[in-house]
């Protein structure tokens, strides 16, 4: 609501926002994550709560989409185990950058309560994706997914985009001339 | 323009291909981590292979590892979405061997509370249903009113989805003041919905086409394949556990049991299995009413919870009727405070098998019709 | 019936087959037999007007440190009576006949116990891993099993 406001806004800059496209971009994007519909165990079921009518997931722009290819980011939400972990791999290899992680659960996390004797479960989904929220619980509560959705809304906000692209091709430049 | 061709065709020589695909683990419509290695002619299924084993967390070796009373948090999670139900054979085995005599109030609220359960089971079942038959309302309808009795339980033992509130002798904790109220409040609201649901959804045009005579499963085959549980009745075999060994105080209460008769279809089809869980909801409703009648409020919930379990030697098949179907915990105890084996009965396990069995024969998309009536949770089978 | 009653009566019918009828107070009564002619044992279970246990509750492996032990759990659905079996194999050579003609049921049982605990059942059309995955090695469920250390890349200890 905040853009109305200052549209109303007594200054009079005639609907006028000044900003930078990194920040409608990111905005956008972090309006409108599209996630793989992909449950795993216990937490699956605290995640369709979140999805249903009580805690409605879809106002915050989230919308499930069956494929990875059309995914923004995955919800990891249960134990992955190892019979599990190429698979999940493979999902994640399909899904189109920029892509996101959030590992729901302790068993996401760390294993949880199958760290210790648990010969067949992967012991936290870091071990091959890369993570970006952690939601701990076991299982988390809707509202601890909800926050966890919002704090990878927030940084996906926060991202660079040009900046970091330039930075990147200096870096990749340096790598090279390292190499040789 | 070239000449209109009319070629004949013999079709009985014409010689198709059969497909091998693979639905899975990654499906909106398996229920978790499945895969099925469906075989196709054309369109239908002429077999079927479930992979299992994708969740399979190794419940019965950390059973083995852990002390009698560290096992039932584990115990949650196999059937995570009917915890209550799950945590009953368990703790009745243990105090059967331990040979401890829980009070009144403990065994009520027990009944109550895996009855509770056993709604909100059937709930996420025709939800999830309804959903793989295209039916979206159902699950919004049924997730709200499933808030209430997870409501219920959270305000009795503080957690959402799996509670660890069942122990060995008694309850971890004592119900709430407002819990009379509360539930039948909730069962007013749950009969409200079914109401609704019945029009909108089991008795909708579209739904019987859908579901009547699809996936039939006879009851000489049920038997075979062990099935239990909604499907077994599905078929037409009034066997519940908790009329035909009634275990805690069921036999107190006045209930029937649904079976399914073929209304729309054939018996045993998943029209029926569907109907059966529908009706064993109002069932579950009518226990509950009466158990609150007669529900004893004075009492200590935790009198009689031993301070340490150590069972005597010897061996126990502990079962129960789960919301899926007899769930059975065989404990082995070698005189430790840790069991020597725990083999758990997992219905769902059982309930899969007799999967390829029911889908032999039919449309492609009707097996995600069968995979849904059957109910299974993937964190049972796969243990 | 009592399981001391269908004890007799397999005695007269199979023999030597049949070990013995263990009670105690605080558990379950079970019939030991020898692993050889459990199908046979089974199948006369099945069939008998007297028995009729048309149902497998459950099959599970058991680790006895020197043995491997198989228990079957039979009930049936119209005398509503249950019966416990227990058979033992050597651990070196874990053989014994499959069930899976008598009981549909017992075919994802037996893969199961011979997923955990290597018991051949021989007969089975397909006994091949279930839960672990197909190119898993050892048998979890035997008390001496060491988890491995790595599967596909991934660490398995934490």
């Amino acid at each position: 609501m905040g853009l109305l406001n200052r549209l109303n806004d007594p200054i009079g800059l005639d609907g006028i926002i000044f900003g930078t496209v990194e920040d409608l971009l990111n905005w956008g994007r972090s309006k409108s994550d599209w996630y793989l519909q992909f449950g795993l165990a216990c937490c699956a079921i605290e995640f369709m709560a979140v999805n249903a009518s009580h805690f409605d997931m879809m106002r915050y722009g989230c919308i499930p989409r069956s494929s990875p290819r059309q995914a923004d980011f995955v919800i990891i939400s249960g134990t992955v185990t190892l019979k599990m972990a190429d698979r999940l791999k493979r999902v994640y290899e399909q899904m189109a950058e920029p892509k996101y992680v959030i590992a729901m659960g302790s068993c996401a996390n760390s294993g949880g309560p199958y760290w210790e004797h648990g010969y067949h479960v992967l012991k936290g989904v870091d071990r091959i994706l890369p993570v970006d929220v952690y939601v701990p619980g076991c299982p988390p509560r809707p509202e601890a997914l909800q926050e966890g959705l919002i704090l990878l809304q927030k940084k996906i906000r926060m991202e660079e985009i040009f900046r970091k692209r330039k930075r990147l091709a200096e870096e990749d430049l340096a790598n090279q001339m390292n190499y040789k | 323009m070239s000449e209109k061709k009319y070629i004949d065709i013999e079709f009985s020589q014409l010689d198709s291909e059969r497909m091998r695909l693979f639905m899975g683990p990654q499906h909106p419509s398996t229920h978790g981590v499945l895969q099925l290695e469906v075989e196709l002619d054309g369109e239908i299924v002429t077999d079927l292979i479930p992979h299992i084993g994708y969740l399979h967390r190794c419940f019965e070796k950390h059973a083995e590892n852990m002390t009698y009373p560290q096992i039932i948090p584990y115990i949650d999670r196999l059937d995570y979405i009917s915890s209550m139900n799950n945590e009953l054979p368990y703790v009745m085995g243990l105090e059967k061997m331990l040979d401890i005599q829980v009070s009144e109030k403990v065994e009520y609220i027990r009944v109550i509370f895996s009855e509770l359960n056993r709604i909100a089971n059937h709930q996420i079942a025709i939800a999830t249903f309804g959903l793989d038959s295209g039916a979206f309302t159902p699950f919004l309808y049924y997730f709200r009113d499933r808030e209430m009795i997870l409501t219920i339980f959270e305000k009795a033992s503080g957690g959402r989805l799996l509670y660890n509130y069942f122990w060995v002798g008694g309850l971890a904790a004592d119900v709430h003041p407002t819990f009379k109220e509360d539930i039948t409040e909730a069962i007013r609201i749950i009969r409200d919905t079914n109401a609704e649901i019945l029009n909108l959804l089991l008795k909708n045009k579209i739904f019987i086409d859908r579901t009547a005579n699809v996936g039939i499963l006879p009851a000489d085959i049920a038997i075979s394949y062990g099935v239990t549980g909604p499907i077994l009745r599905a078929s037409g075999i009034p066997l519940d556990l908790r009329k035909a060994e009634p275990y805690s105080i069921y036999e107190r209460f006045d209930f029937d049991i649904p079976v399914g008769n073929g209304e729309v279809g054939t018996v045993g089809d998943c029209w029926d299995r569907n109907i059966v869980r529908f009706r064993e909801m109002e069932e579950s409703c009518k226990i509950i009413e009466q158990a609150l009648k007669t529900f004893p409020s004075q009492g200590d919930v935790r009198e009689n919870v031993p301070k340490r379990i150590r069972l005597p030697k010897g061996e126990i098949y502990c079962k129960a009727e789960n919301p899926k179907g007899e769930l059975g915990f065989y404990i082995i105890s070698d005189g430790k405070d840790k069991p020597e084996r725990v083999k758990v009965r997992a219905p769902s396990f059982v309930n899969l098998s007799a999967l390829p069995e029911m889908s032999r024969g039919y449309m492609f998309a009707d097996l995600v019709m069968i995979l849904g009536s059957v109910d299974i949770v993937l964190g049972e089978v796969d243990r | 019936m009592k399981p001391n009653e269908i004890f007799k009566e397999l005695k007269v019918h199979f023999g030597e087959e049949i070990t013995e009828l263990v009670e105690n107070p605080s558990s379950d009564t079970y019939i030991s037999v020898k692993p050889e002619k459990i199908d046979e044992i089974c199948r006369f279970l099945r069939d008998n007007d007297a028995f009729k246990f048309d149902f497998l509750t459950l099959l599970s492996g058991l680790d006895l440190k020197e043995k491997l032990g198989i228990v079957y759990h039979l009930y049936s659905m119209e005398l509503k009576h249950r019966l416990v079996l227990k058979t033992e194999v050597p651990k070196d050579s874990p053989n014994l006949p499959s069930l899976v003609r008598v009981w549909r049921t017992a075919d994802w049982h037996e893969r199961e116990a011979f997923d955990m605990f290597g018991i051949n059942f021989q007969g089975h059309h397909n006994l091949i891993r279930i839960l672990c995955p197909y190119d898993w090695e050892g048998y979890p469920l035997r008390k001496d099993y060491k988890e491995p250390e790595e599967y596909h890349g991934n660490r398995v200890p934490y």
